[in-house]
């Protein structure tokens, strides 16, 4: 896979390492046991476009978040992640 | 028909006109008893059980596609009770002794192989854990065995033993552990099923599950609506599509394996080797083809193949670790869908859905557990009590703190 980094452009995925999906950046209150079973444990597993997280740890260190299809491998767009 | 040598001679005899087709083709009826979901080897075997230890032979086994096209179509045949944590031990070792007697039960020949499996360790301090470990294997009855450098060389002179970055200084040895032919794993518990009154009904995809007041009451499928007390799902990879039909989130992501088959050699490996410092694992089939594999590609997926990356970090373990396997040409390689869980381990369990269970998590050790999961989910299905070795399979075990991380990896999916 190549991913069109937003900064430097094409970039082989090997160079990136994978955390998942990007909802872990809306990390709930640690007091509602709950949520934060749910934030840490389940996944919605999406066959289909997925957005999720990957780290340009062999690059510039940036955190990326792609929309990705789990069915075809294929990147429909790469955005630097931010907080929400 | 019962296979046996006389059945090959008699029907020999008469230029093979008499055999007959290994299981039904059924048009499925309105209702059973129970419906299990996934025509792979989990599901095949828990319909044979449920049938064989059970009494229960009303079943349906609905397979999208063909039987067997899935995981146990796809795995690397190696079977093996080399666990470390209790939750686990005591259910693979059920299953490896299942493994041991599944020839004659099912009447077909699995090919089951016990050549033995060797993990690899390179210090001291991983040579102190595969002596936990095997000593752990030995309290819950399997065996094992801890070699010193020499007697490993004896066993496989043709090893790197003096890689610089991962010299070898032993293996832990299980002798029971080997391989079996996996397709014969689904023929034989379809055909032995089938034997026993269980309709398989293959092209037949589940696209809802039927749930009323909380409670499911069947599926919804291709060949139309098909209605059941109690409804089994056992799809692997396949686990997060199929469960959210039922509004369900796992503790799961799917991820893709790949393996690897060279071209048939001569026999030059007798045992399973596992190089867990490499990420490489290899063994020999009785063919000759070369049978290796690595860990996952990393990334969410269910494409069934993989990327180029891990195919480049799989050969360079098996060039580190037999450097004549270089000489040996690629003949296939393929991918597999990972139903990878949060903890590595799988469930057996209900679901908050009354009359649903679920049997899946499996990561990429799916095909060992075969005969035992099939075992414990048909006594979960019957009894709606969990089999004694498979009561830590819980769903809700993240909630309450009883993980089962054989790894120490933590609720991170693609580290497991």
């Amino acid at each position: 896979m190549i991913i069109n980094h937003p900064l430097l452009g094409p970039r082989d995925a090997s160079e990136f390492t994978y955390l998942g999906d990007a909802s872990l950046l809306m990390r709930p209150n640690s007091d509602d046991i709950d949520a934060y079973h749910d934030y840490i444990h389940l996944r919605d597993n999406p066959d289909g476009l997925h957005r999720e997280l990957w780290f340009h740890e062999q690059g510039d260190r940036s955190w990326l978040v792609i929309t990705r299809n789990t069915a075809t491998h294929e990147i429909t767009k790469v955005e630097l992640a931010r907080k929400t | 028909m019962h296979y046996s040598i006389w059945s090959i001679l008699q029907q020999g005899f008469r230029g093979g006109r008499g055999w007959v087709r290994a299981w039904r083709a059924p048009v499925p009826q309105k209702s059973y008893d129970m419906i299990i979901v996934g025509g792979g080897g989990h599901g095949l075997a828990t319909a044979y059980y449920l049938a064989s230890q059970y009494g229960i032979t009303n079943i349906a086994v609905l397979e999208k596609g063909w039987i067997g096209g899935g995981n146990v179509g796809r795995n690397t045949t190696i079977i093996r009770s080399n666990y470390l944590l209790p939750g686990n031990e005591g259910f693979y070792e059920l299953s490896l002794k299942l493994w041991e007697g599944l020839e004659q039960d099912i009447n077909f020949n699995a090919m089951v192989s016990q050549r033995g499996i060797l993990n690899l360790f390179h210090s001291d301090n991983e040579r102190d854990a595969a002596a936990r470990r095997g000593n752990s294997m030995i309290l819950h009855g399997a065996d094992a065995e801890l070699l010193d450098a020499a007697a490993l060389r004896k066993l496989c002179p043709f090893l790197n033993f003096d890689n610089a970055r991962f010299p070898l200084k032993g293996a832990l040895l299980q002798k029971r552990g080997g391989t079996v032919r996996h397709d014969a794993v689904a023929w034989g518990y379809a055909r032995g099923a089938d034997r026993l009154g269980v309709d398989i009904i293959q092209n037949c995809e589940v696209t809802d599950f039927i749930i009323k007041n909380g409670c499911c009451n069947g599926v919804e499928t291709t060949k139309g609506k098909i209605l059941a007390n109690k409804v089994g799902v056992a799809v692997a990879g396949s686990s997060g599509r199929v469960m959210a039909k039922a509004g369900l989130r796992l503790p799961i992501e799917s991820h893709v394996l790949q393996a690897f088959v060279s071209e048939g050699l001569k026999p030059i490996l007798p045992q399973v080797i596992t190089y867990g410092a490499g990420h490489f694992y290899i063994s020999q089939s009785d063919k000759g083809g070369l049978v290796f594999g690595g860990d996952i590609d990393g990334y969410n997926s269910y494409a069934q193949r993989g990327n180029l990356p891990v195919v480049e970090h799989v050969t360079e373990g098996g060039m580190a670790l037999m450097p004549m396997i270089g000489k040996a040409r690629l003949l296939r390689m393929w991918g597999g869908l990972m139903d990878m869980s949060m903890d590595g381990s799988p469930f057996i369990d209900r679901t908050p859905i009354t009359g649903l269970y679920f049997n899946g998590g499996w990561c990429y050790g799916g095909f060992k557990a075969t005969p035992a999961s099939g075992w414990c989910f048909a006594h979960l299905l019957a009894t709606d009590e969990a089999h004694a070795v498979a009561r830590a399979y819980r769903l809700d075990r993240f909630k309450t703190g009883a993980v089962i991380d054989e790894k120490g990896a933590g609720a991170q999916a693609n580290l497991h």
